[in-house]
Order: C-alpha cells, then sequence, then structure tokens
C-alpha cells in the first residue's frame, strides 16, 4: 500500500516540477493545451459515474443515486463543497433509515 | 505592508480555511475507505492535490488496487504541469526555490497567483496562499480522519455517498461551456458501460486514454 501511495506522490510532484521547468514550448503546443484540461473533466465524470452506480463491478441503483441527485441540485445552487458532499450523505443515511 | 498585501493575506486565509473544510471530508473519506491515520496524513503532506487524493482514495474504497488508484491520481495531476507552466514567469523561481514552489503548483496557488496586476503581487499571492491552504489542508485532514476513526460504522452515515458529491463538486466549475458538459456525461457513460467488464479502477484509464485520443486529435475551434 504505501509503495503505491509514494509513488503517485512523486508522480504528482514531478508534474508539478515538470510545469515549471520544462522547456515553455514543449507545454505550449496547442494540443497539449486543449488536451490536458479535458483528463480531470474526464476522470472526473467517470468517478462521479461509477461511484454512484456501482458496487464492485455491478451496476445497481441504491441511495447512492439519490444522494447524487441532491448534490447536483447543491452544485446548481452554488452550495459550499463541504455542503454539497454533507447533503450527499445524509441522503443516503436517511434513506437507508427509513 | 501595503492593502494590496493586506487583501491578499485576507484572501488567502480565506482560501486556506474553505479548503481546511473539504479536507475535513477528504480526512474522512480515506479513513473509511480503508487507510491508516498515518496514511491519510502522509497523502495530504506529500500529494498535496485535493482531486488526486480524493480519486486515489475513492478507488481504493471502491475494491480497485492502489496502482490503479496511483494512476488515476497522476492522470488527475497532470493539469498541474499546465499550472506550472503558467507560473513559470510570474514566479521565477530559481535554485532551492524551484522544488519548494512546485509542491505549491495547485489549483487555489495559481488562481490566486495569475489574478495580480504585477509579478511581485503574483509571488506573494502564490506563496501566502501555498502556506495558507497547506497548513490547513493538513489540519483538516488529520481532524476529519480522527473523527471518522471514533466512529463505529461509516456506512450507516451514508458516507458511501460522499465521494461521487465531491468528485461532483470538484467537476462542476469545469462544465460550465457545452463541450465540456458533453465530454463529462459521454465519459460517465462510457465508464460504467466498461466497468462490468474490466477489473476496479481500469474503466476510469479507459476512459483517460480516450479523452486525451479525442483531444489530440480534435481540429482547433
Amino acid at each position: 500500500m504505501w509503495a503505491g501511495l509514494l509513488a503517485a506522490s512523486a508522480v504528482c510532484y514531478g508534474l508539478k516540477l515538470a510545469g515549471l521547468s520544462l522547456p515553455q514550448r514543449w507545454l505550449e503546443d496547442p494540443r497539449i493545451q486543449r488536451t490536458v484540461p479535458i483528463i480531470p473533466i474526464a476522470l472526473l465524470a467517470a468517478l462521479v459515474g461509477t461511484q454512484t452506480f456501482s458496487t464492485g463491478r455491478h451496476l445497481v441503483l441504491d441511495a447512492r443515486a439519490t444522494a447524487l441527485m441532491v448534490a447536483v441540485i447543491a452544485v446548481l445552487l452554488r452550495a459550499p463543497f463541504l455542503v454539497v458532499v454533507g447533503a450527499a450523505a445524509a441522503t443516503a443515511a436517511l434513506l437507508r433509515l427509513v | 505592508m501595503t492593502g494590496a498585501h493586506r487583501g491578499i493575506v485576507r484572501d488567502a486565509l480565506g482560501i486556506g480555511i474553505a479548503t481546511g473544510a473539504y479536507a475535513l471530508s477528504f480526512g474522512a473519506i480515506s479513513t473509511t475507505a480503508g487507510l491508516s491515520l498515518l496514511q491519510t496524513c502522509a497523502l495530504s503532506v506529500l500529494m498535496f492535490t485535493g482531486a488526486s487524493q480524493f480519486a486515489l482514495v475513492g478507488v481504493l474504497g471502491a475494491g480497485g488496487s492502489v496502482w490503479a488508484g496511483a494512476a488515476t491520481a497522476g492522470l488527475l495531476g497532470s493539469r498541474n504541469a499546465l499550472y506550472g507552466l503558467r507560473l513559470a514567469s510570474l514566479l521565477e523561481a530559481r535554485r532551492w526555490k524551484r522544488p519548494a514552489a512546485s509542491h505549491f503548483v495547485i489549483d487555489e496557488t495559481t488562481a490566486m497567483a495569475i489574478a495580480r496586476d504585477s509579478a511581485p503581487l503574483s509571488r506573494y499571492a502564490f506563496w501566502a496562499t501555498g502556506f495558507s491552504v497547506f497548513a490547513f489542508w493538513n489540519l483538516g485532514t488529520l481532524i476529519g480522519a480522527l473523527a471518522t476513526h471514533a466512529l463505529p460504522d461509516p456506512k450507516v452515515l451514508g458516507f458511501d455517498a460522499a465521494p461521487p458529491a465531491a468528485f461532483l463538486a470538484l467537476l462542476a466549475p469545469r462544465i460550465r461551456a457545452r463541450e465540456p458538459l458533453a465530454i463529462a456525461v459521454a465519459s460517465g457513460v462510457v465508464a460504467l458501460l466498461l466497468l462490468p467488464f474490466l477489473p476496479a479502477g481500469v474503466p476510469l484509464l479507459a476512459v483517460a486514454l480516450l479523452a486525451a485520443v479525442y483531444g489530440l486529435s480534435r481540429r482547433p475551434s
């Protein structure tokens, strides 16, 4: 476990250092400029999808789906981060109590 | 200290406190995913980039391997390289300062630094925000992890619904235009379609690869 955590930390640090150190023209390539911002969008959206609608390798529809809808509403209302996360967790907890 | 400097310090503290609150949920989610207190705190000290940390513990919590989580975290960290590019000319960090400055190259410090009128103010904003966010981020992580350690069963409190909400909150500011929104929807759907056929965490990497191919092949708009 530690090896994976330290390796990931080293990669993240290396990317930051590379940005400050690499020749500017490498990263100024318009294709790189267009592509790099897309990757977090794709990954975060994939994380939202898989962590809401699956358990292990099975697609499931449970309290987390309702919790996500509440989170979407909170985001649309420009709620602070902790409120979005708290509202989603509270929704799932309440649904399981009922 | 001038008025501009005071304003920067005030903003830096505000951003620090806000990220500290958000670190509470990281500490809680990381502990729920099975990482120890020391591992959770080590991530906030050493990795120090929020979305990557959430992704790593999110993949672990969903049953993925630490290496799938590490790869996802690394891919999410790629945007920090572009931030570094934008900051390089402003910071002019040389020798020992560059490795130190690198650790602080994140969303918050970049936003604060590039919003200034002069390079000295940019540098001041970068370092003030970096120290403030680093302090509150690690404090929040510790408190969140300690509080969650004390809970008997975090799942009862709906903590499994917290990571997707956290990812959504991180995603929201990036998808205000039509194309990013379409990319986000397509990525979520493709990841779910691949999920039954691939080991945990791998669908994420496949989606990242598809997104990269799309970005590199697309014509300039």
